[in-house]
């Protein structure tokens, strides 16, 4: 459902992305991890289009996202993403965040859009949060809105941008749940995360991303019985610790 | 202190100086809704991935805010009929250059509201699917319009202040129709008073509503 090929990318003359590829099939769950800095985050936004790449090709659904033909916004709208820092829009009610844009992009009328965003936010335990801005939302409680938002448009599949990284503690597991029945219902998801637990309980395969390259590519149980490369074995062990 | 002065002038000459009064803010308000829709459209044009377009623009809003807005007057009073070929009413020719003049600073004031919203705010409605366009309209400008309201207002505060420069048309906004009197009659010490209070009264005023505003709508 998701493939890049040789994906590369420069900012100026630093290199981010180093002939990254891999492929996401449909139903699939991919965690992507590794040190700040390596990548992930870019990588996974290139996926979507809202960061440019220089060499390679990703392709969603059989289009192809660096075309200067594909219509960016059309292909975008079938793709989910969650941002580290949610990304809720504040003028917003947690209900009108999620009825934007099925009405703007997806012309649904308003009583459709508005029953589909009441069932995502009964499924998301935010019922009552309906009409809260985000502003009077706890942090996990905007990033399920967030979420919320995303399924809003039925998308063929779901990115997931260090969902949980921005969360205090006790809110992450709210999270990570939501994120586990996801998982468990099907949806085929790209998740940068460090939540090592997740990767365990739901993951096909992790990814493990070093300066811009990907290092290791494995199935689930591969990576975390006996890690390839060392960089690996060394980051693991750090972040295993505790 | 007032021996000597004679207030009742004012009575006598209330619908005159309404008159006035009506002038200065029909004047006020169509040049601040001018002023903002050009300020906007110019805004968007400054911040265009389009060089040219934004270099245009610069170039129009850096020029129009070296000039003395009298200037600005002068020239639209003498040039829109040329333009035209035909006689303008100085209302019209004063209106057009307070718009353009106007549209420069609240383009940079836009500028700086449409600057404060959070890039990733527009990632985010990108990934939605909205298109530059729907991302600007519904998420980008509702946020950077509670951010600038309190200095638009400001802006529109001086813009009240500045119109009393219609003076040198002889369009009769308040401060001429008060000078009229107060020459007239030979009145100007009571006449110039009331209408520093007035304006003092108006634009304090304006200022509170402002400052409420300004805690109302922190985000």
């Amino acid at each position: 459902m998701i493939e890049l090929a040789h994906v590369s990318k420069w900012y100026g003359p630093a290199q981010v992305l180093d002939d990254c590829s891999m492929t996401i099939a449909k139903g699939e769950v991919v965690v992507i991890c590794g040190p700040s800095g390596s990548g992930k985050s870019t990588l996974i936004k290139c996926i979507n289009g809202l960061e440019p790449f220089s060499k390679g090709t990703i392709t969603v659904d059989g289009i192809s996202v660096g075309d200067r033909t594909t219509n960016l916004p059309k292909l975008r709208s079938r793709i989910g993403m969650v941002f580290q820092s949610f990304e809720l829009f504040p003028h917003m009610t947690a209900c009108e965040n999620i009825v934007l844009a099925q009405q703007k992009v997806l012309g649904r009328n308003r009583e459709a859009a508005t029953a589909k965003a009441a069932e995502l936010l009964a499924r998301m335990g935010l019922a009552e949060h309906a009409t809260k801005f985000p502003a009077q939302l706890s942090g996990g409680q905007q990033q399920r809105v967030a979420i919320a938002r995303a399924l809003a448009m039925d998308p063929i599949a779901m990115l997931f941008d260090e969902p949980t990284s921005a969360l205090d503690p006790e809110m992450i597991t709210e999270v990570l749940d939501v994120m586990v029945k996801l998982a468990e219902d099907g949806m085929t998801m790209a998740v940068v995360t460090h939540e090592m637990g997740f990767a365990r309980k739901v993951a096909d395969r992790v990814v493990f991303m070093d300066q811009g390259s990907i290092v290791e590519d494995a199935d689930k149980e591969a990576f975390f019985g006996t890690p390839r490369s060392q960089r690996a074995q060394l980051f693991l062990s750090k972040i295993l610790q505790h | 202190m007032f021996a000597g002065f004679d207030f009742g002038i004012l009575w006598l000459n209330a619908p005159f100086l309404w008159n006035g009064m009506l002038l200065t803010l029909q004047l006020t308000l169509l040049a601040v809704s001018g002023g903002l829709l050009l300020g906007i459209v110019l805004a968007v044009g400054r911040l265009s991935p389009i060089k040219p377009l934004a270099w245009l623009v610069e170039g129009y809003v850096n020029f129009l805010r070296s000039m003395p807005l009298i200037l600005v007057i002068f020239w639209f009073y003498t040039l829109v009929p040329k333009l035209i070929g035909r006689p303008v009413s100085g209302f019209y020719s004063v209106l057009i250059a307070f718009v353009m003049f106007e549209a420069a600073y609240y383009s940079e004031i836009i500028r700086a509201g449409i600057s404060s919203v959070r890039r990733n705010q527009i990632s985010a409605a990108k990934a939605l699917g909205l298109t530059n366009l729907q991302s600007m309209r519904y998420v980008v400008l509702p946020q950077a319009v509670r951010n600038m309201i309190p200095v638009l207002l400001t802006q529109s505060i001086v813009m009240l202040q500045d119109t009393s420069l219609v003076y040198v048309v002889g369009l009769r906004d308040f401060l001429t129709s008060a000078d009229i009197v107060a020459s007239r009659d030979n009145r100007p010490t009571e006449l110039y008073l009331f209408v520093a209070i007035v304006f003092l009264i108006v634009c304090f005023s304006a200022s509170r509503l402002v400052n409420r505003l300004r805690r109302r709508y922190a985000l």
